[in-house]
């Protein structure tokens, strides 16, 4: 045509330039990989978001072909991982692959023949992620925008559970920011009422609900805030006889406890159960957090065998705290909460974390597992019935530190 | 000479600083040195025997000084120790 530009690979079809790849791509047949990928190798789903809405073979990432490049190596960091990659038919898909061979060197790329459909032809399964509906997509739009968290993520959020011990300085801001985020559940358990001198640090309370249980307070600020967010309250403290009828309930625990009995019979439990726990402490203009995953890192037994006597372990009530500083180490929690459930990132499992508020310093220390742990040096299953119902009388153990 | 971070519970026992120096050739030196200039520290650090409390984790720089030599742990001119007793405070 007049005035165009000549390219010297017009003459190149789809057709030939599909053939072309499929002269270095290799294809797998749905039979090859019916009962699993090898180990360590990587299955991806590359079509939009509306097709991968309607089923996905079990197992797959979900990356567009369209945001592949970008989100690649959240999965897959290493350019020797096996990939497979599949689409609908099974051309989009070795267009892909050539993308990831050619412009960011993967060594081990594969492409599903047929692609999906020809896997449901061969009766092989089919599973239908839950969708978000369309007011769910708009408010956790910048969570979607996020390749560490997505579609995949924003539904692991969705289907978490988490519970709070204590509504008071730290699980006030770890509640309406986890409850925002859309974590699905969140269980609260706090037997007191809400006091006007909590109101300084405990931004989830109102002053039109002094005198009301924290717990109700608290569910109502959630609710205000997300109604996706299913709410179960516990209006009662946490103690022996019940821990481990509540536990077993969550993926995760939050601990804003204020007394040591209480942290000793948490820690013992959660153990028990495998459980981990994201454990935080303020005092004045200083916090620490940790976040305590049994068997992975140390226990909180292991870091403090024992409990201080009283004299070195003043509650915040007696010692006052700075209004601001739960805010910052609740927030800090509900991180290491989210990214409990997102499976990303580094999380504080064997580092405690200290802040200075004063100083504006942050100091990290590493802390590793006892090997004569009295507690988490022992299988869950090294601990019989009888000694998990008979918990130590905490109270008399470290009277009056609370 | 060694700097030592006082955690808020200690504080009132060295007049209120959040850190002090404090002299030694190993850890054990170092707190002795600390007990030494603020005697109201002794009991809340060491046990009757002379061991540290096991409610008090005591790091040199950032490693827990339990799984170095303990007491015997050498010090270098500058390093950071951190005293760490348990904290429960979250409401």
């Amino acid at each position: 045509m007049e005035g165009s530009v000549q390219n010297p690979n017009q003459s190149t079809t789809a057709a030939e330039l599909i053939a072309d790849i499929k002269l270095r791509v290799a294809e797998v047949a749905p039979a090859e990989i019916k009962d699993g990928l090898p180990e360590g190798a990587v299955l991806i789903d590359v079509r939009e978001d509306g097709e991968y809405a309607t089923g996905h073979i079990p197992s797959a990432h979900h990356i567009p072909r369209s945001y592949l490049e970008m989100r690649i190596e959240n999965i897959a960091p290493d350019r020797d991982t096996p990939l497979v990659l599949y689409c609908a038919g099974g051309v989009r898909s070795l267009y892909a692959a050539k993308t990831l061979v050619d412009d960011l060197g993967y060594t081990d790329v594969k492409s599903l023949n047929g692609g999906i459909t020809l896997w449901k032809d061969g009766g092989h399964p089919v599973e239908i992620p839950k969708t978000l509906t369309p007011v769910q997509a708009d408010r956790y739009s910048r969570h979607l925008l996020l390749s560490e968290v997505g579609l995949e993520g924003q539904q692991k959020l969705l289907d978490a559970k988490v519970l709070l011990l204590g509504a008071g300085g730290l699980g006030s801001p770890t509640a309406l920011y986890l409850a925002a985020a859309g974590v699905g559940t969140l269980g609260i358990i706090d037997g007191d009422v809400v006091d006007r001198s909590n109101l300084q640090r405990q931004v989830i309370h109102t002053e039109d609900r002094i005198g009301t249980l924290k717990v109700e307070s608290a569910a109502a600020s959630i609710n205000a805030l997300n109604p996706d967010v299913e709410v179960v309250q516990y209006p009662y403290r946490i103690g022996p006889d019940n821990i481990m009828d509540i536990l077993p309930n969550y993926d995760i625990v939050v601990d804003g406890l204020d007394n040591f009995p209480t942290r000793y019979l948490l820690n013992d439990a959660s153990v028990r159960l495998k459980i981990p726990v994201v454990s935080a402490s303020i005092l004045g203009f200083e916090g620490q957090i940790s976040v305590f995953s049994p068997y992975e890192g140390p226990c909180y037994r292991c870091l403090f065998p024992v409990p201080p006597p009283p004299e070195l372990a003043p509650s915040c009530g007696a010692n006052g705290v700075l209004g601001v500083l739960p805010g910052t180490m609740g927030l800090l929690q509900a991180t290491e909460v989210m990214k409990l459930i997102l499976g990303q990132g580094d999380t504080l499992v064997g580092r405690l974390l200290l802040y200075d508020a004063l100083a504006t310093s942050f100091t990290e220390l590493k802390i590793g597992r006892d090997p004569e742990c009295p507690i988490c040096s022992r299988s869950p299953d090294a601990i019989s019935d009888s000694e998990m119902g008979v918990f130590p009388d905490y109270d008399a153990f470290c009277d009056g530190s609370h | 000479m060694a700097l030592v971070r006082i955690p808020p519970v200690l504080r009132p026992s060295v007049g209120g600083e959040r850190e002090v120096e404090a002299a030694g050739n190993n850890i054990g030196e170092v707190l002795a040195s600390l007990v030494a200039n603020h005697p109201a520290t002794k009991d809340q650090i060491f046990g009757p025997d002379g061991t540290l409390n096991r409610y008090v984790n005591v790091y040199l720089n950032d490693e827990d000084v339990r799984v170095l030599d303990g007491l015997e742990t050498v010090v270098g001119a500058g390093d950071h120790l951190v005293i760490l007793p348990a904290m429960a405070g979250g409401s």
